[in-house]
């Protein structure tokens, strides 16, 4: 059964960490803290969900177009809301309570259009069977969210630290005035770290709804708590410490609902962020993964 | 000092109460009843069929000719969005300001347990129509409740398990976040011990959560023969989806509260959710023309098949004006006597109230079983 239990917090917490993904990446760089963040998770899920139950799209077409959308989605809402935010040069503060009055916003605007009731994938829409061995099973969606988040994380890396965007995406990250007098396309480089974040996250919804069966205006709210334990346990700004954050976050939870008590397991998470803002404001692993790179 | 003061304060809020009477004239033409219903958030679901049957029924009655020689009924349903705050808002907006006799609702026992005190201090009759908690009706003498409580109808259904399949242990899941689901697993857990069954676990999760494979794989070394689950339908959805993906095999059977009486359980869930049990005080396939009558107009008018939630609202209108009728008069003391003398028999059977202000009887509950993703009434 421990072998279970751990495959168990292994899928929840890359959930988490695929979800915090994109998350601390407008954190580490733009220096805000984007709380629209968890609609971009909720229209990703509804995107391929309309794909795949108007146009019979399959899963290799429906998450590439729920993340895309998310990322557009991510562009326009980051230059509306916070294009004046950033050249008045306004603290993080304001960022976060401009950004939270949109999002409940939008959630209410997607209420309106889908309405409330919880939806799911088409029946068959993946293959919903599991893999067992010596009394492990794990179903295929499942290894989907595993796989995905470990190749997303590492094209991240890949993006960050080898390509010229990567480039002015951590001279961003360090300094914007210096970026800008070093020639960098600010305006450009934002919009370009938006639209990553909210592919991230738009790509997050979709597997996630995949996995729950729960898709519904309001999914990205409660994935937004979690996300913000995770960011910040794995410090704001750190992708490998969002990775790690996540999953020692879900196992966790799974070993202590399994073990202690499942009334338990909420306290895990925000047991382990108050013990880190104490002990390590930094995060785990120190510095902004984007800075460091 | 503060005497003053109070005295004129009490004087100014006496003069805005008296003001409304003014608007007489326009009174004579509608008697004005309130709801309290969730129509945005994540429980939407509810409130929106309690609101569709809720207005078939206003419908029918104000096309037949309304009520007290002529009057129509108007109906203001204010949004909860599922927020207790929000909902004592709507209270007190619709108490205070629209001066209504009736209240119905709010949807989830949670919103009533913030609601009904302030209804019932100012002396307003509130009619929950979905709130199946334990304590609803001891809030106060002014809160009925339609829907029969949960700790009337769990029984059956677990009685029905241990009869008909020889389910003796049992792990108990519940949310733990929430009035309506605490209190049915309340009614499960003492109903559950009073028929000898052996509890194995029993484990909690929260009403938005939606991964249960800690709980769920703690459940499944204990081999157990059913599982009973108190939770809104979304949730329990969940549960039944991952127990199944997990490898707990169809024979180990979920047994419902309450809030696992809806189609959308069907719906998410699919055959995961097949053999699961479930009492229900309604059932949309329940003989009998008026409830024939009741579904084919609740289709025509929404587009959906009606649940237990619409069929209980629907009653529960018909039961106000008739209680509007025999008061005679727009006032909530005089409806409140005259609930007491329901005698009312609509889609969901014979319909009286006891001196404690809940249903009177539990005959109409049949046991549901899901298959093939739709409830059947159990053979």
């Amino acid at each position: 059964m421990l072998s279970q239990q751990l495959v168990n917090g292994l899928v929840l917490g890359s959930t988490y960490a695929l979800f915090a993904l994109g998350f601390t990446l407008i954190f580490g760089v733009l220096r805000v803290i984007n709380l629209t963040y968890g609609f971009y998770f909720s229209i990703g899920a509804f995107v391929a969900l309309t794909a795949a139950r108007s146009f019979g799209a399959n899963i290799w077409v429906a998450l590439p177009l729920g993340a895309i959308a998310a990322g557009l989605v991510a562009v326009v809402a980051d230059w509306i809301l916070l294009t004046r935010l950033r050249r008045a040069k306004a603290g993080e503060l304001s960022s976060l309570m401009v950004t939270l009055g949109a999002v409940l916003a939008l959630y209410s605007l997607m209420a309106v259009f889908i309405g409330t009731d919880i939806q799911r994938f088409p029946f068959g829409f993946v293959d919903n069977s599991a893999i067992e061995f010596s009394g492990i099973r794990i179903s295929l969606v499942q290894m989907l969210i595993i796989g995905t988040t470990l190749v997303l994380v590492a094209l991240l890396f890949v993006l960050l630290q080898r390509t010229k965007l990567g480039l002015m995406i951590r001279a961003l990250a360090e300094n914007e005035d210096a970026a800008r007098l070093m020639g960098i396309n600010v305006g450009l480089t934002v919009a370009a770290v938006s639209f990553l974040s909210g592919m991230l996250g738009g790509a997050a919804g979709v597997l996630i709804g995949l996995n729950f069966n729960a898709i519904q205006p309001f999914m990205g709210e409660h994935m937004m708590l979690r996300g913000f334990a995770v960011i910040i346990i794995g410090g704001l700004g750190d992708i490998r410490g969002a990775l790690i954050a996540g999953v020692l976050l879900g196992v966790l939870e799974v070993l202590t609902a399994g073990y202690i008590s499942s009334n338990a397991k909420e306290a895990v998470a925000f047991t382990i962020l108050v013990l880190t803002l104490w002990f390590r404001p930094v995060g785990l692993f120190g510095r902004a993964q984007a800075k460091r790179a | 000092m503060s005497r003053l003061l109070s005295t004129v304060g009490a004087i100014a809020i006496g003069s805005l109460l008296a003001a409304p009477a003014a608007t007489t004239a326009w009174a004579q033409e509608t008697v004005t009843v309130g709801a309290i219903e969730i129509l945005s958030g994540p429980s939407a679901a509810y409130g929106t069929a309690i609101k569709g049957g809720l207005e078939l029924a206003l419908d029918e009655i104000n096309a037949a000719g309304g009520v007290l020689g002529g009057k129509k009924i108007a109906l203001i349903i204010e949004d909860s969005a599922g927020n207790k705050d929000q909902a004592v808002n709507a209270a007190r907006k619709l108490v205070g300001r629209d001066k209504v006799p009736v209240v119905i609702g709010p949807t989830l026992s949670n919103e009533m347990f913030a609601v009904g005190p302030v209804t019932n201090e100012r002396k307003v009759v509130t009619v929950g129509t979905s709130t199946t908690a334990k304590g609803i009706t001891e809030i106060g003498p002014f809160i009925f409740r339609t829907s029969l409580p949960e700790s009337d109808v769990v029984p059956v259904t677990l009685k029905t398990a241990k009869d008909k399949f020889g389910v003796k242990k049992i792990a108990m899941m519940y949310a733990n976040d929430d009035a309506f689901s605490k209190s049915g697993f309340d009614s499960m857990k003492a109903a559950a011990e009073q028929l000898g069954f052996e509890i194995a676990t029993i484990e909690t999760f929260g009403s938005k959560d939606s991964d249960f494979s800690a709980q769920l794989t703690k459940i499944k070394g204990l081999n157990v023969d059913a599982i009973t689950i108190s939770a809104l339908v979304e949730p329990i959805s969940g549960v039944v989806l991952q127990a199944r993906q997990l490898g707990i095999p169809a024979s180990v059977r979920f047994i419902g509260g309450n809030g696992a009486n809806s189609p959308k359980l069907g719906e998410i869930a699919g055959g995961a959710a097949d053999g699961l049990l479930v009492g229900s005080p309604w059932f949309i396939a329940k003989k009998g023309e008026t409830n024939e009558k009741f579904v084919a107009d609740y289709k025509k008018r929404n587009g959906k098949d009606p649940d237990q939630f619409a069929a209980q609202a629907y009653d529960t209108m018909y039961i106000v004006a008739k209680a509007i009728d025999t008061a005679g008069a727009a006032d909530s003391d005089k409806i409140r006597e005259a609930l007491y003398k329901t005698d009312f028999n609509g889609v969901m059977g014979p319909f009286s109230f006891t001196q404690g202000r809940d249903p009177a009887s539990n005959e109409g509950v049949v046991v549901l079983a899901m298959k093939n993703g739709r409830f059947e009434i159990l053979e």
